[in-house]
């Protein structure tokens, strides 16, 4: 059954590859190659992410709120109910909120619209816990159905290159007792803190390796984590404020890092140390 | 045709696609104004940039002049031991060294801090598992020895990395209180006690 998953995870990769052809793309092929056969590696003994996965999918499926209605309607960018595919064209522009969403942003809205459940449940909520735990597995189910596809960025919008910009002038933005931004440790090509190696987020590669690789199931804390969730722990380790779930610099830095990864493969739900 | 180009201008211009620097800016420090909420002791001012924070934030950094000048404001932060003495335990030091604890919104107080010294700096001869974002300082003492110039020189850099190099990635352990004058002499021990592994194999 893994061997079946794995086999069309590399032949849809390569297929999506072999469509491309010219020489340009030889050393970012060998890069994705390469990193599509660690990903293998790592999950050959399988990533716990498919149990929360499991979950998810059956939460989608479940009539819930005060609507007593399921996910299957919601419209995450392909049209409603279409899930293969969706967050790796994420985040994107959507007309109907006249917003720039990413995943968890988006699947706030269709909680909203189509069960009635409040965002509010999910903003003030643990991590982890209460509606950010059903989000997280949501998110895992969801994710697997972009698995082995390419990261897709629509930055035709307007409000993309706005957020695009926006996203990258917070990836610059030093602040705090510690003076750090995210460039402290993405800004250069090599580097690790500890024995942690940390990808260049200003390169394609880079941001593709960091941004194709989340949401992800992290073995030292057995816990699943979505985006939202990682990237509130680079500001929390970068000693700011909290970022409030959700919030417009989240989504800012997603299209800033999505965006500059464009073309690279997505291996989510990714597996950490 | 001159209508029709006024038209086009007009929509580019109100869907933000032709939105000046100086807008983005201001749509820039509403966002992360309205983005951020204090938790604990990360309270919201943290977001607010000190002058030569706002500076050090572009893809480059600033011009020659603007650096010179941010490196002479921050000197003139720098304090140094009153009692003359910059050299404390080593072994405490290097508690301090390995500890990258403190000031994140988990933290109970903004006490107590670690300097994280190895999460970008080798150090120690016997530990592997170090950074690489600052250069290595395995042997630093070794290597420069313990004059009058050294010995205030690496106190100041401790103290005020910014006085050496304005966008330095290194944090201002001493002005920015995040180590006790204390703390600051024991990795001053840990750099340059012959006895101290970074210097002794």
């Amino acid at each position: 059954m893994r061997q079946n998953k794995l086999f069309v995870l590399l032949a849809t990769f390569v297929a999506a590859a072999g469509g491309l052809g010219s020489t340009a793309v030889l050393a970012d092929k060998a890069s994705d190659e390469a990193a599509i056969a660690r990903y293998r590696e790592m999950i050959a003994d399988g990533n716990p992410a498919e149990l929360v996965a499991g979950q998810g999918e059956e939460l989608w499926k479940t009539k819930r709120g005060p609507k007593n209605a399921s996910l299957e309607q919601c419209d995450l960018g392909l049209g409603p109910g279409v899930v293969n595919g969706a967050s790796a064209r994420l985040p994107r522009y959507f007309k109907d909120t006249g917003r720039v969403q990413d995943l968890e942003t988006r699947l706030m809205t269709c909680m909203e619209t189509l069960q009635g459940i409040d965002p509010k449940a999910v903003i003030d909520a643990k991590w982890l816990k209460g509606e950010r735990e059903t989000m997280a597995a949501l998110v895992a189910y969801i994710v697997t159905q972009s698995n082995g596809q390419k990261i897709a960025i629509d930055m035709k919008p307007p409000q993309m290159k706005k957020m695009y910009e926006l996203g990258k002038m917070a990836f610059y933005y030093r602040s705090g007792p510690m003076d750090f931004a995210c460039t402290t440790c993405h800004g250069e090509a090599g580097k690790r803190i500890r024995l942690q190696d940390l990808p260049d987020l200003r390169t394609q590669a880079g941001a593709a390796a960091g941004w194709g690789t989340w949401p992800a199931y992290r073995v030292s804390s057995g816990e699943f984590w979505t985006m939202q969730h990682r990237l509130n722990d680079c500001y929390r380790q970068q000693r700011t404020a909290e970022p409030i779930y959700g919030s417009d610099v989240t989504i800012a830095l997603s299209v800033f890092l999505a965006a500059t990864a464009n073309g690279g493969p997505v291996l989510t739900p990714g597996l950490k140390r | 045709m001159k209508k029709i180009s006024i038209i086009a201008a007009l929509m580019a211009v109100s869907s933000g696609a032709l939105a000046s620097a100086e807008d983005i800016r201001g749509e820039f420090v509403a966002m992360m104004d309205r983005s951020f909420k204090t938790n604990g002791i990360a309270e919201k001012h943290r977001m607010y940039q000190l002058d030569f924070q706002k500076e050090c934030s572009a893809e480059k950094d600033p011009p020659k002049k603007v650096m010179q000048a941010i490196e002479a404001a921050q000197l003139k932060t720098i304090r140094y031991p009153a009692d003359g003495k910059y050299l404390g335990d080593w072994k405490e030091g290097e508690k301090i060294a390995i500890s990258g604890r403190g000031l994140t919104w988990t933290d109970k107080t903004r006490f107590n801090n670690g300097g994280g010294c190895y999460n970008c700096h080798q150090l120690s001869h016997k530990e592997i598992a170090y950074g690489t974002i600052g250069p290595s300082l395995q042997d630093y003492g070794k290597v420069r020895g313990n004059s009058d110039e050294i010995v205030k020189y690496t106190w100041g850099k401790i103290y005020n990395a910014k006085a050496y190099n304005a966008c330095s990635n290194m944090p201002r352990n001493g002005d920015a209180e995040i180590l006790t004058e204390q703390q600051m002499k024991h990795l001053m021990a840990f750099l340059l006690d012959p006895e101290s592994p970074v210097n002794k194999k």
